[in-house]
């Protein structure tokens, strides 16, 4: 089977809520949307982001929107506001998880 | 009953845009214009603000906006609900009546205030009865940080806007509440949507929602198809179009630039939400799995089937407090290996900071350009030729003391470290106060808002 990159099946929107950041994961197109439940599991994203996120990964399906939802806990050195990080805000976490590679 | 209500969206925090609530204005019908100001870290900007000053505590720039747009709110008939309140609601409300004076409108428009949402004076009585505000994430007692605290306000709901808008305000004012109230009240006002209306409410959220962060929901930072994005230096802000029954659509006004489609708004529809199943505000839980939507014509998006839960007996509350002092710096490195000579810059600062015996809670190195955002393990090893990186360090603690001295140890290094190095003019890194935020609950019976309209 191949393997693509998820920034060729998906796309994403993160943002932040006190320490913990969600990335809202959408299937460009609806047959994708059942490869990204099977593999894009809470625990593969956990390890994909290690060194970003240090708490759980929590994993909420939206199928009416072919989306997933991660929820990253202890994934902003913080907050927004305390993290000494260039993106405080977990603005970019979007596109670290559209890194990861999966099976279609 | 209109069958329509247009809410248009003309500011997504404090700091957006100047020009785009008048562009939402005069681009075409408008019913309602919704402004948002408040994100967590202005309260307690605010509230510093009204502490030194208390005539200030709001958000400045929104009396100066109905100023310049005065002429055109008048005629067209449009209202305005923002939270530019702040906390000092009452005072920003005279603040525009002042302006509409000076632009000529005296005696022409009903201002209506929504009061109650803050309950800094409360805490220490609140915490005395028993309510102890605990914090939401930790579980810890507001008593570890209360000689810290620095505001402290009930996000409120949209009925006391309706309210408000239902005594014949054209322009209401709001201190701390949902950034979805602002879109719902209206909402409520014209369709009668009652308190067990929860489909409708879910609606009016999930619309909300969509345009609260406004061009957001337009074509800006989207991931899809950005690079042909049409005109984003006139981007369009959002409008909602609400029906009676809960349906709604949203879209821009004609010759603005982004899009509206169903993937832009899809990224809009998953920004900073939980569990979707249930969106929790002061009015209604939204189920956001039981959204439907569709491309409805060019720029333009359709939502059905929406549902609702009964709301809980909670307001959430948002306190901010004082948790220390921080500070960030940037040294740049250029070709050749300008990667290992900012990391060696980081070695040298490290052992400079450890021989002058300084300690932070948190010291945090970064090579902008080579892996800042998505940290080593995901980005790799960066190329050898790159042109330059920026390495940014920062440092936090609760010693103001040792966070200056940091400030004043890294342009030394333009000297003393590795070579082709450049650093920004104007000086040295800000010490900067940290702001932190402690989300609690509260009982709705203890908060209780309170809605004046009066004669401008």
């Amino acid at each position: 089977m191949p393997r693509v990159q998820l920034r060729q099946i998906a796309h994403a929107r993160s943002g932040d809520k006190g320490d913990c950041a969600n990335i809202g994961l959408i299937a460009l197109r609806p047959e994708h949307y059942p490869a990204l439940v099977e593999q894009v599991t809470a625990e593969r994203v956990k390890e994909h982001m290690r060194e970003l996120c240090r708490g759980r990964v929590e994993r909420f399906e939206l199928p009416n929107l072919q989306a997933l939802n991660f929820l990253l806990y202890e994934a902003l050195d913080g907050g927004g506001t305390v993290s000494l990080r260039t993106d405080a805000q977990g603005k970019t976490l979007s596109a670290a998880l559209l890194r990861m590679e999966i099976e279609i | 009953m209109k069958k329509v209500v247009r809410v248009a969206a003309g500011q997504g925090f404090w700091g957006d845009d100047l020009d785009a609530p008048r562009r939402q204005v005069e681009g075409g019908p408008t019913d309602y214009l919704m402004l948002d100001y408040l994100a967590e870290v202005t309260m307690s900007i605010l509230q510093k603000q009204y502490a030194r000053d208390p005539q200030a505590g709001y958000a400045r720039d929104f009396p100066q906006m109905i100023e310049r747009g005065a002429k055109e709110i008048v005629q067209r008939g449009v209202k305005v609900v923002a939270n530019a309140g702040g906390v000092n609601p009452e005072t920003c409300g005279e603040a525009v009546a002042a302006a509409l004076a000076r632009a000529g409108y005296q005696g022409r428009m009903k201002i209506g205030v929504v009061t109650g949402d803050n309950i800094l004076d409360r805490l220490d009585d609140l915490v005395a009865r028993g309510i102890e505000l605990r914090n939401m994430d930790t579980g810890e007692p507001l008593a570890a940080v209360r000689e810290r605290v620095r505001s402290a306000n009930a996000y409120l709901g949209a009925f006391p806007i309706a309210e408000a808008l239902g005594q014949g305000a054209q322009i209401v004012v709001t201190g701390r509440c949902s950034d979805v109230a602002l879109s719902l009240g209206p909402s409520i006002h014209e369709f009668g949507w009652k308190r067990d209306d929860w489909d409708q409410l879910a609606a009016g959220v999930v619309g909300g929602h969509v345009i609260e962060c406004g061009a957001q929901a337009t074509g800006g930072n989207c991931q899809v198809d950005w690079e042909t994005m049409p005109d984003l230096a006139g981007i369009g802000y959002p409008i909602l179009e609400a029906e009676p029954d809960g349906r709604f659509a949203i879209t821009k006004h004609p010759g603005t630039g982004g899009r509206v489609t169903v993937p832009g708004v899809t990224e809009q529809l998953v920004y900073e939400i939980g569990d979707p199943r249930a969106y929790i505000t002061p009015d209604v839980i939204a189920d956001f799995t039981t959204i439907q939507l569709r491309q409805a014509g060019q720029d333009r998006v359709q939502f059905w089937g929406i549902e609702g839960r009964p709301a809980t007996e909670f307001y959430k509350v948002s306190i901010s407090y004082s948790a220390g002092f921080k500070a960030a710096g940037t040294m740049t490195y250029g070709w050749p290996d300008a990667y290992k000579k900012a990391k060696m810059a980081d070695q040298i600062l490290r052992t400079r900071l450890e021989r002058l015996g300084l300690t932070f809670e948190a010291i945090h190195s970064e090579y902008v350009g080579a892996n800042a955002c998505h940290g080593d393990f995901l980005s790799g090893e960066p190329p050898p030729d790159l042109a330059e990186v920026t390495l940014r360090v920062g440092v936090r603690g609760s010693d103001p003391v040792a966070i200056e001295r940091f400030t004043r140890e890294l342009a030394p290094l333009a000297l003393n470290g590795p070579p082709v190095v450049t650093y920004p003019s104007g000086g040295k890194p800000k010490v900067e106060e940290v702001v932190a935020y402690w989300p609690a609950l509260i009982p709705k019976n203890e908060v209780s808002a309170a809605v004046t309209v009066w004669e401008a």
